[in-house]
Parts: structure tokens; sequence; C-alpha cells
């Protein structure tokens, strides 16, 4: 087997009217069989042809949640394109700024041809107007719909493994300039590895409602369980974050198996789930609930575990998983069926010398929760600054050896090679190793994860700079883990030159906006300071390690998990 | 029974010291009648159902999901007559 429109065409002719897709709206289902999600694809890779689509352009794809996305996906796939899918931009989204992310986008990736619907047509056509002539704007709504059995008379692609099937994005200026690109060979070999390792297979039940625009939504959440010929059960993450008790209403309904969830969703499910949506609800087929895309903490299965264990919920289902686009999906995969490994560690050695020592005291001690151990053919290396491996219980950087790794960052062939030291992948993530088993402690690159979304601090400082009474470039964002959301929040502080204290408050209020507004993602803390606050490396680089300890020293207690009260302008 | 104005303003006071106070953490802002809330990204969509179990629990009303959406409310004003409404409602 050697491409994915081979593998889906074999579910095709085995279990055509099996459902593939249950997709949840509101209180509705929409059943979507086999058959009629690749006849349907087929119909749009027919349209994509005569629009002029040859197999190696680039698709991209900017739609909701929902049947035109899925049908869409394949259909670039199945002309032998390569679709890229898109957040869908939030109403609260200036468009002038998705206009320019988009942009930025365009200009690495150049792709044939852009999918979106009606209601956003106008604005991407405005933002890419002159641009690009050759570009494509396609509406979802215009493609055919016809027969069934289209999926049979798709032309021979001739496709290769080493071909690449899609491209995976994240969001902000920087993460669109940054397209992971993924082969055929390296998708369907994770996906068989990762399904032996999790036992998966066409009986599982996938419920979810990531998105699909991320590689946990993308892989895990969509395209495994399709390729395997499970069953997956979809909803729009707009209405889990409305409706958090729907996943379980799901789970319960469908007699769902396997999710997964970034850290903050267990917190987030714990908390704000009231005891009337939870009637009759049963989670004792859940057999994994798996952890994975941000840090994971054990406070938060515990929460977890004490809310839903009167449901049904079993301990030994949660686990844990370390996963990055870069290698499809999951580097490692804790024990399914067991309970995740719990290590102590000393905590002053952990901060002061970067070694996990084994801690007895309980006061003294941090609990890090274990990523498993690596998947077949995946090998890890901890790295010192030097980049040569370090013992067990030392803490490096993360490098990882596959053969399910990027065929490069798409167009950059500058940031492909810089990725790899000698044939190893770094991370930039942070950990050690102890009995086999991986344990991520930190990030060495300066990336922000919000609820599992990787977000780019220099976005947010652009947006920050542009801001009148805002010193450009002088402006730093990092994140702030919050113990009881279980995810960082973003903070961010610019220097200004504003003297009155009321203008002050109004122009920390116009940051938060032009951020919460230009990015997607909402900023928690603004923090306006005087000209000189800001600490510069001595080649003008910002320090945004340092600028993080100094802001957490002056703003916030010592110990993170007291919440102190953040005004908006300076103290 | 309380005249409904000073029910307004209590169900006003309230909802204004809750998103202060617990979802934008300053409990000294200040928050415009008619401002945009959601449409403007000042409570984000992880923030919805904590407003809708506090309004919940403080007034007594039931706030379905399908109703933390802009087309229901998007400023103090509105969140404030939805919620004297279901009181009526409830009343009735």
């Amino acid at each position: 087997m050697t491409t994915l429109v081979e593998r889906l065409g074999e579910r095709y002719r085995q279990t055509p009217d099996r459902v593939a897709i249950h997709g949840l709206t509101g209180d509705s289902a929409q059943p979507l069989t086999y058959r009629t999600l690749l006849d349907g694809a087929a119909w749009v890779a027919r349209d994509l042809s005569a629009a002029g689509v040859r197999a190696g352009d680039v698709v991209v794809l900017v739609l909701p949640h929902g049947q035109d996305l899925l049908m869409s996906f394949f259909g670039a796939l199945f002309c032998g394109s390569v679709p890229s899918i898109l957040a869908f931009p939030s109403e609260k989204l200036d468009p002038g700024r998705y206009a320019r992310s988009l942009e930025a986008l365009v200009g690495v990736t150049r792709p044939a041809a852009l999918i979106t619907n009606e209601s956003f047509a106008g604005e991407v056509r405005g933002a890419l107007a002159g641009m690009d002539e050759s570009l494509q704007i396609l509406l979802a709504g215009d493609f055919s719909r016809g027969q069934s059995g289209a999926f049979l008379h798709l032309p021979d692609l001739k496709l290769l493994p080493d071909d690449i099937a899609l491209l995976q994005h994240s969001s902000g200026t920087t993460g669109l300039q940054k397209g992971v690109a993924l082969s055929h060979h390296a998708v369907l070999a994770h996906v068989e590895r990762y399904a032996s390792i999790i036992r998966m297979d066409a009986q599982d039940v996938v419920v979810s409602w990531l998105p699909l625009f991320h590689d946990m939504g993308l892989i895990a959440g969509f395209l495994m369980p399709l390729l395997l010929g499970a069953t997956l059960v979809l909803m729009s993450p707009l209405e889990w974050v409305r409706a958090p008790h729907r996943l379980l209403q799901a789970v319960s309904h469908y007699g769902g198996s396997l999710s997964w969830l970034p850290n903050f969703a267990f917190n987030f499910c714990a908390q704000k789930i009231r005891d009337r949506d939870l009637e009759k609800v049963d989670l004792s087929s859940w057999r994994a609930v798996i952890n994975c895309s941000e840090p994971m903490r054990l406070e938060s299965h515990k929460q977890f575990i004490e809310r839903f264990a009167p449901y049904g919920l079993r301990e030994q289902a949660l686990a844990t998983c370390y996963a990055m686009a870069e290698n499809v999906f999951a580097v490692t995969q804790s024990a399914i069926g067991s309970k995740v490994n719990v290590d102590r560690i000393d905590r002053r050695a952990f901060e002061q010398t970067h070694l996990a020592e084994s801690s007895g005291a309980a006061q003294r001690s941090i609990s890090v929760l274990s990523a498993g151990k690596p998947l077949p053919k995946t090998r890890i290396r901890i790295l010192d600054e030097e980049r040569s491996e370090v013992p067990q219980r030392v803490i490096g950087e993360i490098a990882i050896k596959s053969d399910t790794l990027l065929t490069g960052y798409y167009g950059r062939e500058d940031l492909s090679q810089k990725a790899f030291h000698d044939g190893w992948f770094l991370t930039g993530d942070l950990g050690y190793l102890a009995e086999g088993e991986l344990y991520v402690t930190g990030r060495k690159k300066e990336i922000i994860i919000v609820g599992g979304k990787n977000v780019y601090p220099q976005d947010l400082e652009a947006l920050a700079g542009e801001v009148q009474g805002i010193h450009p470039g002088r402006s730093v964002a990092f994140g702030i883990f919050n113990q009881q959301l279980g995810t960082e929040e973003v903070a961010l502080v610019a220097e200004e030159h504003v003297e009155d204290p009321h203008a002050r408050e109004k122009l920390a209020q116009t940051v938060r906006l032009a951020i919460n507004r230009g990015a997607d993602v909402a900023v928690r803390h603004v923090r306006l300071v005087p000209r000189g606050w800001v600490i510069k490396t001595s080649s003008g680089k910002l320090a945004r390690g340092a600028n993080r300890q100094k802001f957490i020293e002056e703003f916030f207690l010592e110990d993170e998990s007291v919440r102190t009260t953040q005004e908006d302008a300076g103290a | 029974m309380k005249p409904p104005s000073e029910i307004r303003s209590r169900v006003h006071n309230e909802i204004v010291d809750y998103i202060a106070r617990e979802i934008l953490q300053n409990a000294r802002r200040r928050i415009e009648l008619d401002q945009a809330l959601i449409s403007s990204g000042l409570i984000d969509s992880f923030h919805l159902v904590d407003l809708a179990l506090f309004v919940e629990a403080a007034f007594n009303v039931r706030i379905e999901d399908s109703e933390l959406s802009t087309s229901v409310f998007d400023s103090v004003r509105e969140l404030t007559e939805f919620i004297m409404e279901r009181m009526q409602d409830d009343i009735a």
C-alpha cells in the first residue's frame, strides 16, 4: 500500500456503507458513509482538475468544520494535489490581519487554488487581489454533486510513496510560512505504527472535537480513524468550547473508545460541566483518553478522573503522548490500559543543575508525567548545548530520528536544514529519559502553547508594536502557566511613552484588543512599562526567557500557583 | 416585589463586576454598557461557559449553550436584557 488514495480505496471497496463519520451539530447528527464521503470527494477532484489544479499543486482550504471541509480535503488528495487546512477565521479576527497572514502563506507556498465558502470569499479575494494571478479562489458550495461511484472512475494518479501528501501549518504569520510537508509514506507508516501501539482497529470509535488544522485533529482525530476503517464522531471545536459536555455525551451515545485532548481540556471538562448535563452518561467504553500537544500535568488527570469516575471512567484509560506535526504525529505513547508513570524529582536539582533526580520528600519534589516510550522505529536522544548526547536523567533538548519525519518545511529549504543535526530532528523541547520513557519538562524554542495551539511570540510583539504610543521593537510576549486552567496564558510587556495615567490605561486596552483581534488568541496579561525595561541581548535581540523571568519576579508572586491580580496599566 | 429597574441595575452591576474581576482579572476595569464583549475578543470563547455558569448561579435562570453567541448578546446591555427576559419567563 503506497498512498493515502489507495488506502482509502480499500475502505471504499470493503466497507462502503459503513458510517465513516458522524458529524455532530447541536443535537443533530449527520452520518456520512465511506461511499458518500469518497464519492463526494471524487466530484470535488473532478472540479479541481477541470479548474487546472495539477498533481503536486498545493490547495489551501479555509472552511469551517463540516462536510465541505472533509470532502474538499479528500478531493484535493484525489487529484494528486497537496491539501493544507487553515484555521477558519473567528468572527473577532480582524479581516485585514487575516489577509496579511494569507499573503504570508501564499508568498511561501504558492498554492494553485484556495477553497473557501461564500461568507468568506469576498475577504479572501480582497486580501489576495493582485498578489498572484494564477491562484484560483473556489467556493465549496459550487462543487458538483453527482452519482455515486465517482470514486471508482478517478484517473490513475501514478503517485509515489515519497510524494507529498499534505501540508500542516500552525497559525499566525510565522506559522503560516512554515508548512510541514508530509509524504504519503510518512503518513501511512505512522498511522500503522501508532495504531499497533494503541491497538486501534476498525472496531474503535474515535470521538473528537479537535480542529483539523492542527496535527492532533488532522491525524488522530480525522485521517487515522478513516484510514483504519474505524468510526469517527466529530464535532466542531467552537461548539465544544461552549458545551464541553457534548464530548462526554457523544462518548456515551456512540460507545466512544478513543479520544485525544490537550491538557487544558482535562481541566476544562472537569471544572465546567454541570451535573444536569451528565445525567445517564456512561463513560465505561472510553478505553483511552490521550493527553497530548501541550505540557501534561498530573493535577489535570486527577481532576478529570475525580469528576468522571462516577460516570464509569477508569483511571487506566488516562494516557499521555508526545507528538509533533514534524513526525506526522506521535513520537512517544504511554502504555494503553496502564496507569501513566509519574516521576517525582527533586525541585532544587531540576532548577539548578538540570538533573532529574528521584526525590523521596514530597514537599521538595515535582511530579512529572511520563510521555511513555518511543514508537517502533523511532529513536530519541537528549542533547546538551553542544549537541552531544547526555545520560539518563539529565535534562537537555529532545532530538528524534524516525522514517516518518517531514520531507521538509515547504518552500523553506533554509528552515529544513536548520531543523536537523546529523540526521536528528531537533524538537526545541526539553526533557529527559528514565527507564526507557520520555519526560518532557520544558522548551528551548520560544513558542507559546495556549490550549494546545502554538502561538509565535514575534507575531504578537509585532501587533503590539504597531499600536500608537508603543515603542516598536520593544514589546515582548511569552507564556505563563496557569495551574487552574492547565495551560499557558499569553503575557505581553510593552514599553510606552505616555505620561497621563488615564491615557496609559486606555493604551493598555488598545494593545490588548489589537492582539485579541489580530492574532487568534486572547492575551491575558498586558503590562505597560517605561522605556528601558525590556531586556535585549548584546546583539540587540529580544531575550524572551530573561524578560519572562523579570516579569514573574516583578509582577507575579514566586509561587506560580498563586494568581495575582493583574492591572492593565503599569503599577 | 422589587421594581424592574432595581433588578436590572443589580443584574448589570453583578455582570460587570464578574467580567472585570474573574475574566479580565482586573477588578477596577470599567466596561461600557454597549462595549462589544465577544466580537471584540474581550471575552474569549474559553470564558463563555464561565459566564454562563455564573449567570445561572447568580440569577437562577437557565442558558442553553447555543445561546452563547453574538447573535444573542455581545454587550453587557444585551446580556442584562436577556437575563431580565428569562427571569420574566420563569415567573410567568
